[in-house]
């Protein structure tokens, strides 16, 4: 039921995109097609998990027991740059079409804030490893959730007769707002809170 | 100061693991790539915008080396970058002919009856929906201007009666208009084929008539005055053969709708010279009654009868017919000069 939790506060309760407002540029860079919305949220699943998990090894086996805590910025930009590299040779030569499926949006979440984002909140908040998986995979769902959805309002609010000035990203804001305030309706869920 | 050298070792030598781990990684994992891949990913914009089709200029560059691909889908690079696409692949011997969009409906609001009016989204695949449009004629450009939109050249203008209108000087035909006309009545012809059919309805001739003042009606002119048996009626349809048109325009003339459209702005027109021997030949082939003369005399040309077709040219034994002012002159040559 823990993880459950843990699981379910990250997918919906604290979206990282509608309520924690971190990873806003896919959010809308790449959020005009759904077929482009889905391979971002599919590389971010991928690279989340497997970051998470790297980033709270070096976090609990590298500076933890050194006490150099305070390095763990530069550490975990470190870290998530050279496996997001890694991965990306790694699937290219064993996995090619996945590497295909993913395509440029694999190299361009090195610069996601999400990533690095939820690589801090899986150590602010004390979470065994375990707890990371379950929190990051979470988290990495309610992106592509959130992100397909407004994908799906986007590709519709192209064809609808929209006043000339609220064309493109002027819409889209409002439809952004507008989504965050109903996934606030998510709280309070299973007794989660913010 | 401990403190510090401490920060240093262990952040260096984490990037130097990683950093070897990552060196190491390449050994066994490099891909061999095709050398003309970075030339291709070189020239093209880099903006990863997604107009050729393809995820992203590395996508687009690896199915340009990899596979069959036509080097002209780049939108942003046009032209240029098309041209230096086909330098580095090779590919310019296989040049496509250039071609050019037209439309094969000249039905606007004055020529052709809307069956219906329509409220709702202002696009053609919207309105289309809804009964395959306002338009009484199901084969007729329903004007909502969803070609306008796709054209990434500007080429494709609204005119005044509700039809596009398409500037053969800007269009490169790629080919997104004729993917995103729902009534597919927007046609790749090849650039030099001057006369195009501009009617794509395949109604009968009765009903046609009835809902469009512009549309083929089947009634088999064109084919039996076509001196090059280019044009047939298939399906209540006059279809062009473009290996065989030379495009004189004797159907265009011809047509009763005028639902055959010439690209030309003016048509030359013939001149008879002084070694005219009388034969009455030219006579014998012109379709426009638009020369005159007696027998064993110099013959006349008509001058607001001629087409400037070129038959009579091309019968005439002392070769004393002249084709004055060439193909595609300007509307404004003429008036000016």
């Amino acid at each position: 039921m823990k993880f459950f939790l843990i699981f379910l506060s990250a997918f919906l309760v604290n979206n990282i995109i509608l309520i924690r407002f971190i990873g806003l540029c896919p959010y809308f860079g790449v959020s005009r097609r759904l077929s482009t919305a889905l391979g971002m949220g599919m590389a971010v699943i991928f690279v989340m998990a497997v970051s998470s998990w790297i980033s709270w090894i070096v976090y609990h086996w590298v500076l933890v027991p050194n006490g150099l805590v305070y390095l763990r910025t530069a550490s975990f930009i470190v870290v998530i740059a050279s496996l997001v590299q890694f991965l990306e040779m790694f699937l290219r030569k064993n996995f090619p079409h996945l590497y295909t499926a993913l395509g440029i949006y694999l190299p361009l979440i090195t610069t996601n804030c999400a990533i690095l984002g939820v690589a801090f909140l899986n150590i602010d908040y004390g979470h065994s490893f375990i707890e990371t998986t379950f929190f990051s995979i979470g988290t990495a769902l309610g992106f592509t959730l959130v992100i397909c959805l407004i994908a799906s309002l986007r590709e519709r609010l192209d064809l609808a007769p929209i006043p000339e000035s609220f064309r493109g990203n002027p819409i889209a804001f409002i439809t952004a707002s507008l989504m965050a305030l109903a996934f606030l309706g998510f709280v309070g869920l299973f007794g989660l809170s913010i | 100061m401990n403190l510090v050298l401490k920060a240093v070792v262990t952040l260096g030598s984490l990037g130097f693991a990683l950093g070897l781990a990552l060196a190491l990684a390449y050994l066994r994992l490099a891909v061999r790539v095709d050398p003309r891949l970075a030339k291709v990913l070189e020239i093209l914009p880099g903006t990863n915008c997604g107009a050729c089709g393809y995820a992203g200029c590395e996508k687009y560059a690896e199915e340009l080396v990899n596979s069959d691909v036509p080097a002209n889908l780049c939108a942003p690079g046009g032209q240029e970058v098309a041209r230096k696409l086909a330098e580095v692949l090779g590919v310019e011997l296989k040049e496509v002919q250039r071609r050019v969009a037209v439309l094969a409906c000249q039905g606007g609001r004055a020529e052709m009856k809307d069956a219906f009016r329509y409220y709702g989204l202002e696009n053609c695949r919207a309105a289309h929906l809804v009964h395959g449009g306002s338009k009484s004629c199901m084969y007729g450009c329903l004007g909502l201007g969803t070609c306008v939109e796709v054209c990434p050249f500007g080429a494709i203008k609204m005119g005044a009666n509700g039809l596009p209108i398409i500037d053969e000087t800007l269009c490169t035909a790629c080919g997104l208009c004729v993917e995103a006309c729902p009534v597919h009545i927007i046609h790749l012809v090849p650039f030099p084929q001057k006369v195009y059919m501009g009617c794509a309805s395949h109604d009968k001739g009765k009903d046609t008539r009835k809902i469009c003042s512009v549309g083929c009606i089947a009634c088999k002119i064109c084919e039996k005055s076509c001196p090059y048996d280019a044009i047939h009626v298939v399906d209540d349809l006059a279809v062009i053969d473009y290996s065989k048109c030379t495009s004189c325009g004797i159907c265009v003339h011809k047509c009763p709708t005028k639902s055959i459209v010439d690209r030309v702005k003016v048509r030359p027109y013939a001149i008879i010279g002084l070694n005219c021997n009388g034969c009455g030949e030219c006579v014998k082939v012109c379709q426009f009654k638009a020369i005159e003369g007696e027998l064993n005399q110099r013959h006349k040309v008509l001058r607001e009868r001629c087409i400037g077709c070129g038959l009579c040219f091309q019968v005439c034994e002392p070769k004393a017919i002249t084709m004055a002012g060439a193909l595609g002159h300007k509307e404004k040559t003429v008036q000016y000069g």
